[in-house]
């Protein structure tokens, strides 16, 4: 039967109403920041629209794998087009870096040689640019370090779970997303944290010039895909709680894994060219 | 509920009736259907903004608007367009055409193809909605920097500025599902036998413009991203006071919008063949060197793009290898151009709608193509660039390579969507009227940009009035024109002869082997291969 007919689910009333909920959401929050009070009542409603969508129709997906009508022909379409979402978020991603390369490696050099509109300008990197207020810029081997330590075993600990559904040891597969979720939220923690000593004691902000613009932006972003992950492997435990995925067949878990492994070569690349070079 | 029972459930489903049905299907034909009228209302919508412009610049000076609408009305027309005419249209046709072209039940993903869709109208609310808000005095109006949103105007814009960003997202958003999609589509869903060199020539051309949107679109979306931070949050990324750089915008722009012409007409040169081929009664020359070609252009596409922007101070090394780069995209498609006419050499041609708005197109984008060779020479284009003579150029393309490509894609189709035969008598008036009107309308554009009128301007000097009165009526001309095609499109939907399955004697394809229309749902079970 797998390979005979393909899965074509039936009218889902959920795309949609997330297209609406999306609309509502960013209409409230162009409203707000142009000043207009009303845009939160928006925000409000479209956000919360938008995660009851997201939940209802993931759910859906979930009772149909566990309705067993997918076959290794859709798993494979699963498969593809989470590979490839995750191919655009690298391009997301690669903008931003190509944006620090292009500030530090051009930009900045560029104005410090054009004498006639900020003489005196000595450049160098970190900067905040010829007319910024001086900053500290973040160390390397603290908490971000530690941080790096924290994603690491994270993904040590969602292979080991992996490890464990493949041998069907039902445990090791809850204990290691477990363990993976509270490193995941550990992160967060310290991230927080870290932004909270920037802001009240480096004089590190958003508009500390380039480097701020751009530390603030690529760890910002990064931050809110480990929450993207750590809300996606959260669902899995659940759903590996309630006896859900068998050693064959699970690919919600290998689609968060994958996800979150992609997380954590960007806070690699975020390591080594923001916080350490 | 056990699978059986389930799968049965599903199969036998009845979509819900009326407007509920169109907004929560997850049936390609339905979800196909719905870009392309999406599509054909937004090229009026684009149509009649940039009809006002020319109107305005019907002669000198200022009769009908103020500079910022001016400013707003061109700025719109392009992301209407580009955004929610050209690539929904392209979209569309992929739905509906290659599952049946490759033998699939669907698309791949059908929820998240419904999704793409849906994304759209919230976006275009988005994008002209601050039209609608001023006239209540509040904000400015739409964005009114030119679709191209260069920082630093872009960060001093109004409000409309904002709702263009999160349009874009929006937009970005559906574009890169509905990409995903077809490339999973393609990938997985293909009939048993059918590899990867037997595939139809428009899904070629439709996977390689997917491969682009996923590669670029999220880098569009990281630009406007920093727009918004640069405008509201306090950033520097365009400021040179905090170490920034407006020239940067541009890059990150250009990234993504030179391979945007390929995105726009990849999907086109696809089914071009097809066309050529059925109308010349022959088979297509050269698929291999056509597969080829397009991922040739497809690599350079994305490695071009500094030939916008060469008169933004790029280094003298910069320069040459930009211009370098962009000239030897006009081998690969040199090549597509020669599979073209070999495949029309010697054929035994008719020439229906179809086949006239491909010549036209090839004919036409022909012209675009030189004349882009023209501006991809540093030292000339810095005599060009931010003239008339871009704007002529790229109407070339994007209206003859997009537009009238489109149009030929729509004539070649409609007979095997609707069931019926369109009226031919009306089609070919609706080409001869656009190939004039459209010439009329753009060839004096090039005459006025080598004279020095630069684009973007609502008042111009007097030794610039007489083109600018032909290009007027031109344009006028060529909107009338579309209604012909609008009147063609609902009669066709209505009525009219029955198509059979095979409406053109020389086609080739599984396409065409379905009854017109196909049914609602096509291959259930899969196709035998060749």
């Amino acid at each position: 039967m797998s390979d005979e007919s393909y899965y074509v689910p039936h009218s889902s009333p959920y795309p949609a109403a997330l297209a609406g909920a999306l609309f509502l959401l960013v209409l409230g929050f162009i409203l707000r920041i142009n000043g207009h009070g009303v845009g939160i009542g928006f925000m409000a409603a479209g956000g919360a629209a938008a995660i009851y969508v997201v939940a209802r129709w993931f759910g859906s997906v979930v009772a149909e794998t566990q309705g067993g009508v997918f076959h290794p022909w859709e798993d494979r379409s699963f498969r593809w087009g989470m590979a490839w979402f995750i191919a655009s978020e690298v391009m997301f991603f690669a903008a931003f870096f190509g944006t620090l390369f292009y500030l530090r490696n051009i930009s900045v050099p560029a104005l410090e040689q054009t004498e006639l509109l900020w003489p005196g300008y000595q450049g160098g990197w970190p900067t905040s640019g010829p007319a910024g207020q001086p900053f500290t810029p973040m160390a390397a081997w603290g908490v971000p370090a530690l941080n790096t330590l924290i994603l690491l075993s994270s993904g040590v600990t969602v292979t080991w779970a992996h490890w464990g559904l493949l041998k069907n040891r039902r445990n090791q597969l809850i204990a290691g997303l477990a363990l993976t979720v509270a490193l995941g939220l550990a992160f967060l923690g310290f991230q927080a944290y870290e932004y909270r000593h920037a802001y009240t004691e480096l004089g590190l902000t958003l508009g500390a010039g380039v480097y701020g613009a751009t530390f603030f932006m690529l760890t910002g972003f990064h931050g809110l895909h480990v929450t993207i992950g750590a809300v996606a492997l959260s669902a899995i435990l659940g759903r590996a709680v309630k006896g859900h995925f068998t050693p064959e067949d699970h690919f919600g878990f290998e689609g968060a894994a994958w996800y979150w492994h992609f997380v954590d070569v960007v806070w690699l690349m975020l390591f080594v060219f923001v916080y350490w070079l | 509920m056990t699978t059986g029972e389930l799968a049965l459930h599903q199969a036998h489903a009845v979509p819900p009736r009326g407007w509920l049905r169109w907004l929560t299907t997850t049936n390609h034909k339905d979800i196909g259907t719905m870009y392309l009228v999406f599509s054909l209302a937004m090229f009026f919508v684009g149509g009649l903004m940039i009809l006002l412009v020319r109107a305005e610049l019907f002669r000198p000076g200022l009769q009908l608007m103020e500079p910022e609408l001016f400013n707003q009305l061109i700025g719109v027309h392009a992301l209407v367009m580009i955004f929610m005419a050209l690539m929904p249209a392209a979209t569309g046709f992929a739905n509906w055409m290659i599952p049946l072209m490759i033998g699939a039940p669907d698309m791949a993903l059908p929820r998240l193809n419904n999704w793409s869709f849906w994304l759209l109208p919230p976006a275009a609310t988005l994008l002209l909605m601050p039209f609608v808000l001023a006239l209540f005095g509040v904000g400015t109006g739409a964005v009114g920097t030119g679709w191209t949103l260069y920082a630093p105007l872009s960060v001093q814009d109004g409000m409309g500025m904002d709702f263009a960003i999160f349009a874009i997202h929006l937009l970005g958003i559906s574009s890169v599902m509905g990409s995903i999609n077809i490339i999973v589509t393609i990938l997985n869903l293909r009939a048993p036998g059918m590899t990867l060199m037997k595939l139809p020539l428009f899904a070629w051309g439709w996977l390689l413009t997917a491969f682009m949107l996923v590669a670029v679109i999220p880098v569009l979306a990281g630009a406007v991203t920093m727009l918004l931070t640069d405008r509201h949050f306090g950033t520097h990324f365009f400021n040179a006071g905090g170490g920034g750089d407006p020239i940067l915008f541009q890059h990150l722009f250009w990234f993504f919008g030179h391979p945007e012409v390929y995105i726009v007409l990849f999907p086109v040169w696809g089914f071009t063949p097809h066309i050529l081929s059925a109308f010349a009664r022959k088979p297509v020359y050269g698929y291999r060197a056509q597969v080829y070609a397009f991922w040739v252009i497809g690599v350079l596409s994305v490695i071009v793009w500094g030939h916008h922007i060469m008169t933004s101070g790029l280094s003298t090394a910069g320069l040459l290898y930009f211009m370098y780069s962009t000239m030897a995209i006009s081998l690969p498609l040199s090549v597509l151009f020669f599979c073209w006419i070999a495949t029309l050499w010697r054929g035994a041609m008719t020439f229906e709608a179809p086949m006239l708005f491909a010549l036209g197109m090839i004919v036409l984008f022909g012209v675009g193509g030189l004349t882009g060779l023209v501006l991809a020479d540093a030292a000339a284009d810095a005599q060009y660039h931010h003239s008339y003579f871009v704007v002529a150029h790229f109407h070339y393309t994007l209206f003859a390579g997009g537009i009238m490509g489109i149009m030929a894609g729509a004539y070649f189709w409609l007979p095997k969507m609707t069931g019926h035969l369109y009226s031919e008598k009306l089609a070919q008036w609706h080409f001869w009227l656009t190939a004039v009107a459209f010439n009329l309308t753009f060839l004096p554009q090039f005459f006025l940009g080598l004279a020095g009128m630069p684009r973007r301007i609502p008042d111009y000097a007097l030794q610039f009035a007489d083109f600018n009165w032909v290009s007027s009526v031109g344009a006028f001309f060529l909107g009338a024109a579309q209604l012909l095609f609008l009147v063609n499109v609902v009669k066709c939907i209505r009525g009219g002869p029955p198509a059979g399955d095979k409406p053109w004697e020389g086609a080739q394809g599984l396409e065409w082997t379905l009854p017109s229309p196909p049914p609602r749902h096509t291959f259930q079970t899969r196709p035998v291969g060749e």
